[in-house]
């Protein structure tokens, strides 16, 4: 194996541990707020046993905020399952909608604690490239990294996608950062290797906040 | 005794707070650095419990900042992130025993609120 491609696997593996353990924070977190509404629960359960009165609309309550929890866990855990199946094919032919919804459900908490929204955009047609799915998880995940940091005071991230007859481009707009300090450019660090691995490249518009990643419609052409 | 509580989940905050209250411990809570800086100017707090990470600023960060106006204010950290980094960070400054892993057992935290407070005994 050459030295690019252990820079791309080595990047890879950090990314899939990072998201793993981005996951596995937001899915501790649901358990400890269940764990409290059923130490609540049997709180009152005690209390009732000492003859003070429980509103049953207060246990309703409790109820529906316990099952929004665990709807909260199934939605992660279904990203987590499709990330991790990702990996099972190199080259597969998906739909990019899909692949940037899932992207920016795995960042929504980093975007989260850097104040940041990330607004998605995708088209109500299907866009569907052949590519590697999971390096372009890869490499968007680093250009969402990278656009939260541009995004200045608006504190805003808007993303869409369209293909063109050869192409998918992807922009990733709203960077009003960039324009106070375009200097950013040039630390836009992609991991050496994952754009010529993907047959990808990124271009900037300092002046309109915007960054665009393109991307070959199939990879193998 | 006055308690803050600090951390971005809500539903877990209010509902902590609750449970303190049910055990006659008096908590607040907020979901953000910002409004915690502003609470404990506003009022008085014994302890914080803050979790680690919280949106824009670090729960580390946090402390300091609210040590410096109040010092003999007490702090207890809490994380739902196992990870290496935060453990050495957070009980660098709190000690490892005032540094617990969610879910947290509410009896732990109020032996934990105690010890930290110098109070002997069950507080019911």
């Amino acid at each position: 194996m050459n030295a690019e491609l252990d820079v791309v696997y080595e990047s890879s593996l950090q990314f899939f541990g990072k998201m793993n353990a981005s996951i596995s924070h937001e899915i501790n977190n649901v358990l400890a707020i269940i764990n409290e509404n059923a130490g609540l629960l049997e709180d009152f359960a005690i209390m009732a046993d000492k003859e003070t009165p429980i509103d049953p609309a207060r246990l309703k309550t409790m109820a529906g905020k316990i099952l929004a929890q665990i709807k909260r866990a199934d939605t992660m855990i279904k990203n987590m399952n499709k990330f991790a199946h990702s990996v099972d094919e190199r080259i597969k032919y998906v739909d990019l909608n899909d692949l940037l919804e899932l992207a920016v459900a795995l960042s929504n908490r980093f975007a989260s604690m850097r104040g940041i929204t990330l607004e998605l955009n995708t088209p109500t047609n299907p866009l569907f490239i052949t590519t590697n799915n999971f390096f372009l998880e890869n490499l968007l995940w680093q250009c969402l990294d990278f656009s939260m940091d541009a995004a200045g005071q608006g504190k805003i991230v808007a993303l869409n996608a369209e293909m063109t007859e050869n192409h998918a481009v992807i922009r990733f707009s709203q960077l009003n950062g960039l324009k106070a300090a375009p200097g950013m450019v040039s630390s836009v660090t992609m991991t050496e290797g994952l754009l010529d691995a993907l047959k990808g490249r990124v271009t900037t518009d300092i002046e309109a906040g915007v960054m665009t990643l393109t991307l070959p419609a199939d990879i193998n052409r | 005794m006055r308690i803050l509580l600090v951390d971005d989940e809500e539903e877990l905050v209010s509902t902590l707070a609750e449970r303190l209250a049910i055990r006659g411990i008096n908590a607040d809570w907020v979901t953000s650095g910002e409004e915690a800086l502003k609470q404990v100017e506003n009022e008085h707090y014994d302890l914080a419990v803050l979790d680690i990470k919280i949106p824009r600023i670090s729960g580390v960060s946090l402390k300091k900042k609210i040590q410096a106006k109040h010092p003999g204010m007490k702090f207890i950290f809490m994380t739902g992130h196992g990870s290496e980094d935060d453990f050495k960070a957070g009980s660098k400054e709190t000690g490892p025993e005032f540094y617990l892993v969610k879910p947290v057992d509410i009896t732990t935290l109020i032996d934990k609120i105690n010890v930290a407070l110098n109070i002997r005994g069950d507080v019911l």
